[in-house]
């Protein structure tokens, strides 16, 4: 039964790294670019690190900035490849490291195991790499799974204490020898561990917040308070050691590499010093958080008297169901609380109109806006000569004159003088004084019909009397 | 039909009280903003024979009255295979086929957190004139929460058969869908867990169960109407289930939302 166990955990162990080998199988047949160049594992453990290193206690890194982070990595495997090559590539290894297609966006291994009766039974293991998760504001960011981190540092499927003690005391080997490669890789790894810690914390803080009692304040997060506290104490012991042996190491040594590596790791000590401050912080405020959300949930008001409790009674009962049993109870919730539906009944008429209205497809950026046809404006009937002619006409100051008089005039001087004279003596017969004093003018024409009959070759109708009056804007008129 | 107290009822009542009913139909239709429909309510406190018919005509429909009152308006119910009822197959239609099941389940236990969550304690419920407020945040993270505590409880359990997906427990399977998932478009992803709550509060404000207090952060609040649809009939139903299940539910005067953990804290 012992070997069994072990050789389940190992076998989960390595389906973790299964995602990774995937990549590089499946980079071949890639359509929008001969892959075959790039080491996808490498770029997915590069993303990985950018994940986990974005980790911080409020804020994952998204997506873009993490593939902008490893573009260089990329960049460097194939430089002479255009950019948006690199970019896809990455953009590819996020994806399928979160396995984006699948319903639950993450992966799964079968593993066998024998039973009480010695039966081989096959189970599945679920696991992620990478999770998104939402931010207040609604933005999607990036977060390392505790799988991801153990499948990035190697420790498969041991214990975080013990990992942690072997590697300081190969961080203490690594600075007597002078490794500095290794003594980077070691620092690295307390980072991730810090990060875990960090995540640990976080967690149990969110669910303070949520509920006092839901956290085990007693015994768990004191025990899980005072590791952090003792690992951010001989981190910081270690780190002093790592220091003041760089110090010497970049002094002293007289190779460029030497210097580099030495210079790269100052910068990594210098980040581990920062978030070993920053969850030192946090493990500070814990216990006032613990006190501040104990206090305000206390008072929050007491049951008075029973009914169903929906969340112990109801909820919890079902998410400890199976899927196929909890069926009844959810279904069951749901009719009732779901209300009813008013059947609609589609007229024929309607149900025709509806069936023929073609889809609306809508774009993003709204419709289109119509570019206006413009063409040329029909030209004026009649010509400004004309226009003057016929004003000339009806200035008729203190005057009557028939309309048939005015036509004679107009066809001697002009045959298409008439057809504008008889419309502007026909406006003039229910001529408004307020359109004249609105438009300032003078005098305003007026036609009135008196019943004779107009004698005429082209129009037919009255013979109106037309004359101009004048407008005289009295005081009652302002 | 008939008593000392009432007079006769003639065929126009009928009219009266299909009205009523019909008036139930439109959810954000309310008795103190309309004087037809709180003339109606009156009437249906003070005749029992009014009542009565109210009852009968609803029956014949399909219908079951849980409530009429001046703050909830007439709040109705389908009974089985009405056509009046909202079926889980339709509204859980977009997903695919392979999931159905699991699918199915998670829309459901959102509906239940959401009304878990709007009244955390068993006198909220029973209060009538509480208001609660839920947010697709709050019924994500509260059942997460549940989730991850079954975990911890469950450490050393065998990880679920792989040949039996219908016998794996509910908690895994909402643990495993994601909360988020990045979009095109940088909307919500409709199968995640945030994507299903955001559904249920949508689909409840729809059904005039809840009311929009912050569009931007998806946050609601309960009317009176979904106070009454959840204590009078679908928590009792749900209830049912569990029991014929052979589920006892133990019951606990403070509600157990706000004591996930109890038994580690005596």
């Amino acid at each position: 039964m012992m070997a069994d166990e072990a050789v389940a955990r190992r076998l989960k162990a390595l389906a973790c790294t299964a995602p990774l080998h995937d990549l590089d199988a499946r980079k071949a047949h890639l359509e929008w670019a001969d892959a075959t160049g790039y080491q996808m594992a490498e770029v997915a453990l590069r993303v990985i690190d950018q994940v986990t290193l974005a980790m911080d206690f409020d804020h994952g890194a998204d997506h873009d900035q993490v593939v902008r982070r490893v573009l260089p990595f990329i960049a460097a495997q194939r430089p002479q490849r255009p950019g948006g090559e690199h970019e896809q590539v990455g953009r590819w290894v996020l994806e399928s490291l979160l396995n984006v297609g699948s319903v639950d966006r993450g992966f799964q291994v079968e593993y066998g195991s024998l039973d009480a009766e010695g039966r081989y039974v096959r189970h599945r293991f679920d696991f992620k790499l990478l999770v998104e998760l939402a931010a207040a504001d609604g933005q999607v960011y990036l977060r390392t799974t505790d799988e991801a981190i153990n499948v990035l540092v190697g420790a498969l499927d041991t214990d975080v204490e013990s990992a942690q003690v072997a590697a300081e005391v190969k961080l203490e080997n690594l600075i007597i020898r002078g490794m500095l490669g290794d003594a980077r890789l070691a620092a690295e790894q307390a980072r991730y561990r810090t990060v875990q810690y960090a995540e640990a914390l976080r967690g149990k803080l969110e669910a303070t917040e949520r509920d006092v009692r839901s956290v085990d304040w007693l015994a768990s997060v004191p025990e899980l308070i005072e590791e952090a506290l003792a690992h951010i104490e001989s981190r910081y012991r270690s780190e002093t050691a790592i220091l003041n042996n760089i110090a010497d190491a970049r002094d002293t040594s007289g190779e460029p590499a030497r210097r580099r590596q030495a210079a790269e790791l100052v910068g990594i000590v210098n980040d581990c010093i920062r978030r070993h401050t920053q969850l030192q912080a946090r493990l500070q405020e814990a216990g006032a958080v613990f006190r501040a959300e104990q206090d305000r949930q206390q008072f929050a008001g007491g049951a008075r008297r029973g009914a169903v409790d929906l969340f112990g009674q109801l909820l919890r009962p079902c998410l400890g169901l199976g899927v196929a049993r909890a069926g009844g109870p959810t279904s069951a919730f749901f009719a009732a609380v779901s209300g009813i539906r008013v059947p609609s009944t589609p007229g024929l008429t309607g149900l025709v109109e509806a069936l023929l209205v073609p889809r609306v497809e809508r774009d993003p950026l709204g419709a289109e806006v119509p570019v206006p046809e413009l063409t040329d404006a029909a030209p004026d009937r009649f010509s400004e000569e004309q226009w003057r002619r016929c004003a000339d006409l009806l200035e008729l100051p203190g005057v009557s004159r028939r309309l048939s008089g005015l036509l004679a005039e107009a066809r001697a001087a002009d045959p298409e003088l008439p057809s504008l004279v008889a419309l502007r003596v026909l406006h003039a017969v229910g001529a408004s004084v307020a359109g004249a004093l609105g438009s300032g003018e003078r005098g305003v024409c007026l036609a009135v019909d008196d019943g004779t009959v107009l004698d005429d070759p082209e129009f037919g109708g009255s013979d109106l009397l037309v004359t101009l009056a004048g407008v005289r804007v009295g005081d009652d008129a302002r | 039909m008939i008593d000392e107290g009432s007079p006769a009822l003639r065929p126009r009542d009928a009219e009266s009280a299909a009205r009523l009913v019909s008036l139930g139909m439109r959810p954000r239709q309310l008795p103190a903003r309309d004087p037809v429909y709180a003339g109606l309510v009156t009437r249906y406190r003070d005749e029992d024979g009014f009542k009565d018919l109210v009852h009968r005509v609803a029956a014949g429909l399909g219908l079951v009255v849980l409530a009429v009152t001046e703050q909830s308006g007439v709040v109705l119910a389908a009974t089985e295979d009405s056509a009046f009822e909202i079926k889980m197959d339709e509204y859980a239609r977009r997903t695919a086929l392979q999931n159905r099941q699991a699918d199915k389940v998670l829309h459901g236990l959102t509906h239940l957190a959401v009304a878990a969550l709007a009244y955390p304690r068993p006198d909220d419920l029973g209060n009538d004139s509480y208001v609660g407020r839920v947010s697709v945040e709050l019924v994500d993270a509260a059942v997460r929460e549940a989730c991850r505590v079954l975990e911890e409880r469950a450490e050393g359990e065998e990880d679920p058969l792989s040949d039996a997906p219908e016998l794996e427990r509910v908690w895994r399977v909402y643990l495993r869908r994601p909360s988020a998932a990045a979009t095109k478009d940088g909307r919500l992803a409709p199968d995640t867990t945030r994507g299903i709550a955001a559904r249920a509060l949508r689909f409840l404000a729809e059904q005039g169960f809840l009311v929009v207090v912050d569009a931007d952060a998806g946050v609601y609040r309960t009317t009176p109407r979904y106070q009454v649809q959840v204590r009078e009939l679908a928590s009792a139903r749900a209830f049912d289930e569990l029991l014929e299940l052979g589920v006892l539910p133990a019951a606990t005067a403070g509600g157990t939302l706000s004591a996930a953990a109890t038994d580690s804290l005596a």
